[in-house]
């Protein structure tokens, strides 16, 4: 790989990242929190890109001839292979290993994955698990109240639905297959990217949404049940709720809370 | 160890430049390419077919097969490795780009002599001060790896230089603030989780001293630094960085993406009720885990069915030695480092923060 194909692939990659960043497509992968610093240094990764082209083609003052050379000297330039990356077997031109660093290129300006839904909500346990707290706010005014999954879920598990008590409550998550064949509503939290998010699980009684495709996102009304579930997955209890009603919305713009 | 650094500095100076300057102009370099790969075949056209060449080929590949390429990774197992490969990426990119430009400073406009003047002379007292300026570095281990790279090229002894990669990404303020946050009922996590990494990078740096070669440590070579402006200096610093630790990062991303997809959550059920086991079980996760060090207490947190100890060591562990970690460390140092560095780490990490968590928790 040589300096010319480093500085387009930076410059891909700067440019996936600013262009995910500036896009709410980045809201699928991390927190809302680090969309500047994803800009900034996407902007340091198109520059890396600019300057390495700049001192590369402009003509050299002192003979600096690397350019022909460079050239022909990167041979194998079979990228993905990481059995061929020694990470020295690369003499005086780059590193192969460099290729791989179009996957994540490809990733985000041409596949863009979804984020993370019903398939990652069975794998994990629910998130709700030993983080005892009993000191909750009132629940926000409004009837239905807008809470979220989590909000909903921590109430209703560690202090008995004693701040919800006999009110209305809204909240939007997904229908994901339940352990016992019926569908819960999950949500993913994320503390820092996609590969820690973990879902929320709630269990559903009453007017429960039947028949929807698993990811389908709904928003439910409905007051709090007494009911608890199990997670099989990590042992926890699912907390339930009593729907009222529920209808269909669109996913919202950060899927995750 | 003066012998140390000296013997990990010249090869990338006076070897560099010599294949830098040598077959400039000249034929083929036969030389370099003959020991990478065997790309026999390929060799007539290297003088037609470049890697630029192969870049546009590639991509015009990627754009006009995009449509089967998306149906075929639509499989929700699929899908979720990508998700999950794409945000590590994601995530680490701003850190190793922070690590990144850091280093190419260190590497172009901070002089040898403050590095001789900043630390004390004997490397064994130099291994505690590299440790305890982990505090001050706020960012995970993404970062951290070609920053420490460079200090040793810069002349620091390696010793401190690697108790610093392994307390920078556990010890500094950030990653204390999380833990905190994730572990809200016992403060004695943020505690033991700062002492057992200190104690483990500073027993890391001693061990170095006392068993560590220094031909072990490969320093990748950077012709381009020798003899260049400062400018052209730092960004080709700032480029090979990027490219070399970026690339291994890759390896490492697809590997967690894999383990967070193949392995389900179920299994370790069984294993979180043995103490032993437990501890384990956590501080093998957390190798094949690789989450960034700002996110694993969250993790760890929501891992309630172990106990404190086992979770400590998860948080001991994860930022010293992890897939893409050790993938990294085997770019920016070299093969025959990393097999010996991370399961020596391994060892002492898992030692260390179980002494702790039996004296602390």
């Amino acid at each position: 790989m040589n300096r010319q194909a480093q500085a387009v692939v930076l410059l891909l990659l700067g440019g996936a990242v600013v262009r995910a960043s500036v896009t709410d497509l980045y809201l699928r992968y991390v927190k809302e929190g680090l969309r500047p610093f994803l800009i900034a240094a996407g902007l340091v990764l198109v520059a890396a890109a600019v300057m390495t082209l700049w001192y590369d083609l402009r003509p050299a003052p002192r003979g600096d001839a690397h350019g022909a050379d460079d050239g022909a000297d990167d041979g194998p330039g079979t990228g993905g292979h990481p059995a061929d990356d020694d990470g020295h077997g690369h003499g005086h031109h780059g590193p192969r290993v460099g290729w791989l660093l179009l996957l994540p290129v490809l990733g985000l300006l041409l596949v863009a994955p979804p984020a993370l839904g019903s398939y990652a909500v069975g794998q994990a346990g629910t998130a709700l698990a030993g983080q005892q707290q009993s000191d909750y706010p009132p629940l926000p005014p409004g009837d239905p109240a807008p809470v979220t999954v989590l909000d909903y879920a921590s109430r209703a598990l560690f202090e008995r639905g004693a701040s919800i008590g006999d009110r209305r409550v809204r909240l939007t998550g997904f229908i994901a297959p339940g352990p016992d064949g019926q569908p819960i509503l999950a949500r993913m939290v994320l503390s820092c990217c996609a590969a820690d998010g973990r879902p929320v699980k709630l269990g559903m009684t009453g007017d429960v949404p039947l028949g929807l495709p698993p990811d389908t996102w709904v928003e439910l009304t409905g007051r709090y049940s007494d009911r608890v579930g199990r997670d099989p997955v990590n042992d926890a209890e699912i907390p339930y709720l009593a729907v009222e009603s529920w209808r269909e919305v669109p996913a919202p713009r950060n899927q995750y809370e | 160890m003066p012998s140390t650094t000296d013997s990990s500095a010249p090869p990338v100076g006076p070897d560099g430049r010599a294949s830098a300057t040598g077959p400039a102009g000249a034929g083929p370099p036969d030389v370099p390419e003959g020991e990478a790969a065997s790309v026999g075949p390929r060799r007539s056209l290297g003088g037609r077919i470049g890697s630029v060449e192969v870049l546009a080929a590639l991509l015009v590949l990627l754009i006009v097969f995009r449509a089967p390429l998306a149906d075929a990774l639509s499989a929700p197992r699929l899908q979720t490795w990508t998700t999950v490969f794409v945000s590590v990426l994601v995530q680490a990119v701003p850190f190793l780009v922070f690590g990144v430009l850091l280093s190419a400073v260190i590497a172009v406009f901070v002089p040898r002599s403050f590095w001789a003047r900043a630390l004390p002379r004997h490397p064994a007292l130099a291994v505690p001060v590299a440790s305890a300026a982990g505090v001050v570095l706020p960012g995970c281990e993404c970062g951290s790896v070609p920053i420490a790279g460079s200090l040793i090229r810069r002349g620091v002894t390696p010793a401190a230089a690697l108790a610093f990669l392994l307390a920078a990404p556990a010890v500094n303020p950030v990653v204390l603030a999380a833990t905190a946050v994730a572990f809200p009922g016992a403060p004695e996590m943020v505690l033991g989780r700062a002492v057992a990494s200190l104690v483990v990078a500073m027993v890391m740096g001693w061990l170095w001293l006392r068993l560590g070669r220094a031909d072990w440590i490969r320093l990748p070579r950077r012709p381009e630094l020798d003899g260049a402006s400062r400018g052209a200096a730092f960004w080709a610093a700032v480029r090979h960085d990027v490219v070399h630790a970026g690339g291994f990062l890759v390896v490492g991303a697809m590997a967690a993406a894999s383990i967070n997809v193949l392995v389900p959550e179920r299994w370790l059920q069984t294993l979180a009720d043995s103490p032993v086991l437990s501890v384990l079980a956590l501080a093998v996760l957390a190798v094949l885990l690789s989450i960034c060090s700002e996110a694993d207490a969250f993790v760890a947190a929501s891992l309630s069915q172990f106990s404190l100890t086992s979770r400590l060591v998860f948080l001991v562990v994860g930022p010293m030695v992890d897939l893409k970690l050790i993938s990294m460390q085997a770019g920016v140092f070299g093969r025959r480092f990393a097999v010996r560095f991370a399961p020596a780490t391994f060892v002492v990490a898992v030692g260390v923060a179980g002494l702790a968590g039996a004296v602390l928790l």
